[in-house]
């Protein structure tokens, strides 16, 4: 029987191989940021550990730095401290770092793939659940927790139970794919499958609806298979994945060897077994907004915010779930999407702050005002993108809209930082996590895509981005 | 690590579905560089109002619950964010067993590195166990909880039990493998980054 791609990578991975037990499996590339690494740091050296391959770890802040001007000391001084514990392990332990100042910094997601670190065929680890965006290059790529940080620093390996292979098919052409985007085919997914779907597998998305996809598109998509509670999402590599990567700062030299390997190697075998399949059809999938405190908690734009009842279809866990979702969102059912208000639009996040993202938000933007009750942020998801997008002029399209224009991190994602949400505030927000007080104690998070954003922070409340002529 | 045999308290039942570990610790409080003390911070936001005081309708702050070591919670517990902080603070506050239908991948394996045992037991199981008013027993060694209505075993990976019941610390472990990491390392395709 023939071999899916997440067990081809799995298998020429394996250090050690036994019986009914986790396997120890190899790391090929370690990304560390300064959140989840300090106790990791301090384990090594209580134990006179050093970190075994400098050469395969790049860490950068991107948490909690803020996003206002970069000359200005950090005033919290617990992220400070936080920031510069990160600068001193890089330097005891020999890791390249891309510290605030560095014209690499980013979103640890955003810069991987944008500097040539992530690889087809290769296993990516980082302390944060959204490591699962590197899987749109054909790498296997999965978050972790501090403890197996350290052990990835000290071993660059990991003892891992293998996940289940599970394939989305995403079939048919969106009909409008500036206003029908990458985030709502995701988004669609996940309010299909729910958030626990994908718990104990690696979901490999395949279909036309994928090719016809950017690597920016396709990372968007990987980077949400955690929202359905997948380890790891994976995309085959094709030429589109190759092209991305040739001539980035950190491509290997040899480059095109390894592209003729991967090109052989990384697919799915046609005669391979998924442990679970799923298909969704995208030709009348209509701009997604989420309603709830979880990522399954999502409609159309047309449509109204559900009944409790409607919702759970019969589960009363799930009914005692959108009650209580309903009442932090400040929501009555029934009330047309198209008809909430709201105070604040978040463009950013490494779900969607990548310069697609914002070329197609700047397109929406060009010419118009905010909402004058909106307050609308756009932070990109790396200086690279920044500087990239400033080439085009699209921060004075944004700015010239009164939206501000920030410097690279994750920002309102998580506000760690100082960008967050006052309690009762409404955000439509690019990001990838509506929880409860997730960008702000009290913050309201619906989630959406660049361009319905964007529209939002145009029209002062949803709209059917659809409708908006985004030529 | 320190490791987990038995335990026998009553436990503290939390009737919800999807706690994601932004509830479970909240990132305001993640800036912090050591491992300890997280446990002030559990469910900050459900269990302290706008003026940081206890709120009195939750039910981590009715003190009967105080010396409770047991969590019963709904399924998916531990979604979302990777944050080993939530770990860190359940079992700061005093937990050393949660019980639910399911966990989410990340923070199940969180458990693990740090002696806190997860149990998973159907969601009918779980029901009851919320109705549980007296104490319970943990036992891993056999895999067992000891109710009043009787004993309910559970299923846990073998490796995993040995790794709780010893402490055992798994680096030294991995780095026993040292010849074998470097023998892969000499056939691996994937190049250094640098």
């Amino acid at each position: 029987m023939g071999k899916t791609l997440f067990e081809k990578i799995w298998d020429a991975h394996i250090v050690i191989e036994k019986e009914n037990s986790p396997s120890l499996i190899y790391i090929d590339r370690h990304l560390v940021h300064e959140v989840t690494s300090p106790q990791a740091f301090d384990g090594l050296r209580m134990n006179n550990r050093s970190v075994r391959r400098p050469d395969l770890t790049i860490a950068t802040m991107d948490h909690n730095v803020p996003t206002n001007n970069r000359t200005l000391p950090i005033l919290d001084q617990t992220s400070a401290v936080q920031i510069q514990t990160l600068e001193k392990n890089c330097k005891d332990f020999g890791i390249q770092l891309f510290d605030i100042n560095s014209p690499n910094q980013g979103i640890v997601h955003v810069i991987g793939p944008q500097l040539g670190i992530t690889l087809p065929g290769s296993t990516i680890v980082c302390g944060d659940s959204h490591t699962s965006t590197h899987g749109a290059f054909g790498a296997l790529a999965f978050g972790i927790g501090t403890s197996e940080v350290e052990h990835v620093l000290a071993s660059q390996t990991l003892w891992l139970e293998k996940p289940k292979p599970f394939e989305i098919r995403i079939e048919g052409k969106r009909k409008n794919p500036h206003a029908v985007t990458a985030k709502d085919i995701i988004l669609s997914i996940i309010k299909n499958i729910g958030t626990s779907g994908g718990n104990g597998t690696v979901i490999e998305y395949k279909g036309e609806g994928i090719s016809d996809l950017s690597m920016e598109q396709r990372m968007t998509i990987c980077n949400m298979s955690i929202e359905a509670g997948a380890r790891a999402g994976l995309i085959a590599p094709d030429e589109k994945t190759f092209e991305y990567l040739r001539g980035r700062e950190y491509t290997p030299k040899n480059y095109e060897s390894l592209v003729d390997y991967w090109r052989d190697n990384l697919k799915t075998d046609s005669d391979a077994k998924f442990e679970k399949n799923y298909t969704l059809h995208v030709d009348n999938i209509a701009p997604q907004v989420s309603w709830g405190t979880n990522p399954g908690m999502t409609c159309d734009v047309t449509e109204s915010v559900p009944f409790p009842e409607d919702f759970s279809k019969g589960d009363q866990n799930q009914k005692k779930g959108a009650e209580k979702a309903l009442e932090y969102m400040a929501l009555n059912p029934g009330t047309p999407i198209t008809e909430i208000k709201i105070d604040r639009v978040f463009i950013g996040s490494c779900t969607n702050a990548r310069l697609e993202d914002l070329i197609e938000a700047s397109k929406v933007v060009k010419g118009k005002k905010l909402s004058p009750h909106v307050r609308a942020m756009v932070v990109p998801g790396s200086q690279m993108v920044k500087k990239q997008a400033e080439e085009l002029g699209l921060d004075k399209i944004f700015t010239d809209a009164n939206f501000e224009w920030r410097e690279a991190g994750c920002s309102m994602c998580l506000g760690m930082n100082p960008d967050i949400l006052s309690p009762g505030e409404r955000c439509a927000s690019t990001s990838n996590r509506n929880f409860e007080g997730r960008q702000g104690t009290g913050g309201r998070t619906h989630l959406v895509s660049p361009v319905m954003a964007a529209a939002a922070a145009i029209e002062g409340h949803f709209v059917d981005v659809r409708e908006m002529d985004l030529n | 690590m320190q490791s987990f045999k038995k335990v026998k308290t009553i436990i503290t039942p939390l009737d919800k579905v999807n706690v994601d570990t932004d509830q479970i610790v909240p990132k305001q409080f993640l800036k912090l560089v050591q491992k300890s003390g997280f446990g002030k911070f559990l469910f900050y936001n459900w269990r302290y109002d706008d003026q940081e005081h206890l709120k009195s309708d939750f039910i981590l702050n009715d003190s009967k619950y105080k010396n409770s070591k047991i969590l019963v919670v709904g399924d998916n517990f531990g979604c979302g964010s990777s944050r080993e902080h939530a770990v860190w603070a359940l079992q700061d506050y005093g937990f050393s067993v949660i019980i639910s239908p399911s966990f989410a991948d990340i923070f199940y394996s969180n458990c693990f590195k740090n002696g806190l045992l997860p149990i998973i037991l159907d969601d009918k199981t779980v029901e009851k166990l919320y109705q549980e008013t007296g104490e319970i027993e943990v036992d891993l060694e056999n895999q067992i909880v000891k109710t009043s209505s009787g004993e309910i075993s559970f299923v846990i990976d073998l490796h995993k039990k040995k790794i709780l019941l010893e402490g055992l610390d798994d680096i030294a472990q991995t780095l026993l493998y040292e010849k074998k990491i470097s023998e892969f390392e000499k056939q691996s395709k994937i190049p250094s980054v640098l």
